[in-house]
C-alpha cells in the first residue's frame, strides 16, 4: 500500500511539475507578446522622436511653407496644422450629432432585429477601409466639385461615425434600466426619459469614445488624399478650399529632395503623435471617471 | 432572505402593530371597481410567468398580492400600468380594465396609462439627482410647478422621510441608506398624485419604524387613491390590506412552471378560513 501511494504521489507531482512548466510556458510567451508590443511603441515614438526633435520649434506651427526660396527662410506648415484643426474639428461636428442619435435609437428604441441589423452595418463600416471611404467621397462631392475641406471633413466623419456610435451605444447599455423605468412610471415620455435621465449618465463615456475617434482621424491620410490634398502654401480657415492637413503634409514633405523637408516632416509627425497620446491619455482619464460615477449610481 | 424579514416583524411585531382602524368593509357589489382584469396571460418569450389571472381592484382600498418567490407577483403588477411594455418579448393577452377603459388595448398610450398608475419597485432606484430633485424631476415635467416646494415637502413629509433630509435636500440621493432611497421612490411616486399606486415590496429594505410609516401612508393614501401592493410579509399584508390575493406556482401538463391566483378575498378570510388548502398552507406557514 506504501509503494502503490508512493507511485500515484510521484505520478500527482510529475503532473504537476508538468503543469507548472506550461504555465510559466504560458506566461513567459504571454508576457514576451506584451513586452513586444510595448516595444514597437517605444520605437516608433523614439525613431520619431529622435529625427523630429530637431526641427522641432515655434516656427514649425506658425509658418506657412515657403516654396523655391534659394535663401534659407524660417518656415513650417502652419498651413497644415490648420486645416487638421478645421476639418478633424467639422468632422467632429458633423459625426458626433448623428453618431450619438444613432446610438440612442439602437439602444433605446429600435426592436431587437433592427438593433442588430444596425450594429452590424456600423461594425462593417468601421472595417471599411480609409481608401475606400476617400474613393467613395471623392465620386460623391468631389468629382465636378473640386476638393475642399468639406469633403475632407466628410470623409473623415465617415470614418468616425461607427467609432462615435459604438462607444457610446456600449455606455448607454451601462445605465442601469431601472433608472428608465423610475422615470417612466412617473408618466414621462420616453424621448424625454432618454433625453433628461439616460443621456447626462453617457456624458463621460461619449466624451471618450469622441476623443480616442478624434485621435484616430487627426492622421488619416488617405481619403484626404483624394479630398483635400491640392493645396497652396498659405494658412486657410476657409473649408471650402481644399486645405492642407498633418498627415498630407507629412506624406508631402517626405517625397521632397530636401533634406529640410524630411526634418519637418519628421517634426510634424512628432507632433501629430503627441497630440494622439495625450489624447488618448485623456480619453483613458475621461473614462476611469465616467465609470466611477456610473457605478455610484447603480 | 426572503425569510428574515418575516421572522423579525414576528418577534416584534406587537410593538409595531398599526391600529388597523379598518372601517368594516361595505359589501364588495357597492364597491367601486378601479381594475377588472379578466383572463391576463403574461409571459417572457414563449413561457408563460402568470396564466388567467382574473381579479378586480376595489377603489379606496389596499389589495395586498402575497405568494412565494416566483410566482409572478412582480409581472403581474407590472401589468397594470405596462410598465412590462420595455421589455422584449414580453407578452400579455386578456383584458385589463380600467375604469372600464381596456389599458391593453392598441391604441392606449402607456405613458399615459403611467401617469395615473404609479409605481414603486422592489430595488428602490432613485435618481442620480439632489434629494429635491428626485421628487421635484417628475412635478417639473409634468407641469406640477406650482408651489413646487410645498408639493416636494407634503410627499416627502407622508413617505416618513422629511425630517431626516430637510436639512439636506441638496445633497445627492444616492448618499441615503436603502431604506431612505427606497422612501424617497415612494414620496417621488406619491408626488405626480397618480389615481393607483402600486407598490411591490415596498417595505423589503425597511427598518421597522419606516415600516411602520410607510404602512400609515397606506392607511392614509387610501382615502383618496386606492393601493396594490406585493409584499412578502404576512403580518404586513394582514396589517394594511382590506383585499388579499395569494398567487402560488403551479405545474402545467408539460412540467412547465406559471404563476396563478389561486384565492381572491377579503384578507381576514384568507387569513382566517382561507377557502383553497394551498392559500391555508401559505399563510400557516407551511408552505414548500
Ligand atoms: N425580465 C424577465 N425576463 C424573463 N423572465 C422573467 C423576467 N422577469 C421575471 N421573469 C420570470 O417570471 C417569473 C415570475 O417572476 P416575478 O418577478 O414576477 O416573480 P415574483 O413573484 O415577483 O418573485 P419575488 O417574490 O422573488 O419578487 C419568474 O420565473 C421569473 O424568472
Ligand atoms: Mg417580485
Amino acid at each position: 500500500m506504501s509503494v502503490h501511494g508512493l507511485s500515484r504521489s510521484q505520478q500527482r507531482s510529475d503532473r504537476l511539475a508538468r503543469r507548472r512548466a506550461v504555465n510559466r510556458l504560458m506566461e513567459t510567451l504571454a508576457w514576451l507578446s506584451a513586452a513586444l508590443a510595448v516595444a514597437v511603441l517605444g520605437v516608433v515614438v523614439w525613431s520619431v522622436a529622435a529625427r523630429g526633435a530637431g526641427a522641432l520649434n515655434l516656427d514649425l506651427l506658425t509658418k506657412p511653407p515657403v516654396p523655391f526660396s534659394l535663401t534659407p527662410v524660417k518656415q513650417g506648415v502652419a498651413n497644415a496644422f490648420a486645416g487638421t484643426i478645421v476639418i478633424v474639428g467639422l468632422a467632429t461636428a458633423m459625426a458626433l450629432p448623428v453618431g450619438i442619435l444613432v446610438a440612442i435609437y439602437v439602444n433605446e428604441f429600435a426592436r431587437p432585429a433592427a438593433r442588430s441589423g444596425i450594429t452590424l452595418a456600423l461594425d462593417v463600416l468601421n472595417g471599411v477601409p480609409a481608401i475606400v471611404i476617400g474613393i467613395f467621397v471623392f465620386g460623391l462631392l468631389v468629382v465636378g466639385r473640386g476638393q475642399s475641406g468639406l469633403a475632407g471633413a466628410f470623409a473623415l466623419a465617415c470614418l468616425m461615425l461607427p467609432l462615435v456610435a459604438r462607444s457610446t451605444m456600449e455606455v448607454l447599455s451601462l445605465v442601469p434600466s431601472s433608472l428608465r423605468e423610475a422615470s417612466l412610471a412617473l408618466g414621462v415620455p420616453r424621448w424625454r426619459t432618454t433625453l433628461s435621465i439616460v443621456l447626462p449618465q453617457t456624458i463621460g463615456g461619449v466624451l471618450t469614445g469622441t476623443t480616442l475617434a478624434v485621435a484616430r482621424i487627426a492622421g488619416e491620410t488617405a481619403p484626404l488624399l483624394f479630398t483635400s490634398s491640392i493645396v497652396g502654401t498659405q494658412v486657410s480657415w476657409d473649408p471650402h478650399r481644399a486645405l492642407q492637413t498633418v498627415p498630407v503634409a507629412i506624406f508631402e514633405l517626405s517625397e521632397s529632395p530636401d533634406p529640410a523637408d524630411h526634418a519637418r516632416a519628421w517634426a510634424a509627425a512628432l507632433v501629430l503623435l503627441v497630440f494622439i497620446l495625450f489624447a488618448s491619455l485623456g480619453a483613458r482619464w475621461l473614462a476611469t471617471r465616467s465609470r466611477r460615477k456610473l457605478g455610484a449610481a447603480r | 432572505m426572503t425569510k428574515e424579514p418575516e421572522d423579525v416583524s414576528t418577534t416584534i411585531e406587537p410593538t409595531v402593530r398599526v391600529e388597523t382602524r379598518r372601517q368594516p368593509m361595505p359589501p364588495r357589489e357597492r364597491l367601486e371597481r378601479v381594475f377588472q382584469i379578466e383572463n391576463l396571460t403574461a409571459s417572457y418569450g414563449p413561457k408563460p410567468a402568470i396564466r388567467n389571472v382574473s381579479l378586480d381592484v376595489y377603489k379606496n382600498l389596499v389589495t395586498a398580492i402575497i405568494g412565494p418567490s416566483g410566482c409572478g407577483k412582480s409581472t403581474f403588477i407590472r401589468c397594470l400600468n405596462r410598465m412590462n411594455d420595455l421589455i422584449p418579448h414580453f407578452r400579455q393577452t386578456g383584458t385589463i380594465r380600467y375604469h372600464g377603459q381596456d389599458i391593453l388595448a392598441r391604441d392606449v398610450d402607456p405613458v399615459a396609462v403611467r401617469r395615473t398608475i404609479g409605481m414603486v419597485f422592489q430595488r428602490p432606484n432613485p435618481f442620480p439627482k439632489s434629494i429635491y430633485d428626485n421628487v421635484a424631476w417628475g412635478l417639473k415635467v409634468l407641469g406640477m410647478r406650482d408651489d413646487l416646494d410645498g408639493r416636494v415637502e407634503r410627499a416627502l413629509t407622508q413617505a416618513a422621510l422629511w425630517d431626516e433630509v430637510k436639512d439636506r435636500l441638496k445633497a445627492s440621493a444616492l448618499s441615503l441608506s436603502g431604506g431612505q432611497q427606497q422612501r424617497l421612490c415612494i414620496a417621488r411616486a406619491i408626488a405626480v398624485e397618480p389615481d393607483v399606486v402600486l407598490m411591490d415590496e415596498p417595505a423589503s429594505a425597511l427598518d421597522p419604524i419606516a415600516t411602520q410609516a410607510i404602512e400609515q401612508l397606506m392607511h392614509d393614501l387610501k382615502r383618496s387613491y386606492s393601493i396594490v401592493i406585493v409584499t412578502h410579509n404576512m403580518q404586513q399584508a394582514a396589517r394594511v390590506a382590506d383585499m388579499t390575493a395569494f398567487f402560488s406556482i403551479s405545474t402545467g401538463e408539460e412540467g412547465e412552471r406559471f404563476g396563478e391566483l389561486v384565492e381572491y378575498d377579503a384578507t381576514e378570510k384568507i387569513f382566517t378560513a382561507p377557502a383553497d388548502r394551498r392559500t391555508e398552507d401559505y399563510v400557516t406557514g407551511r408552505f414548500g
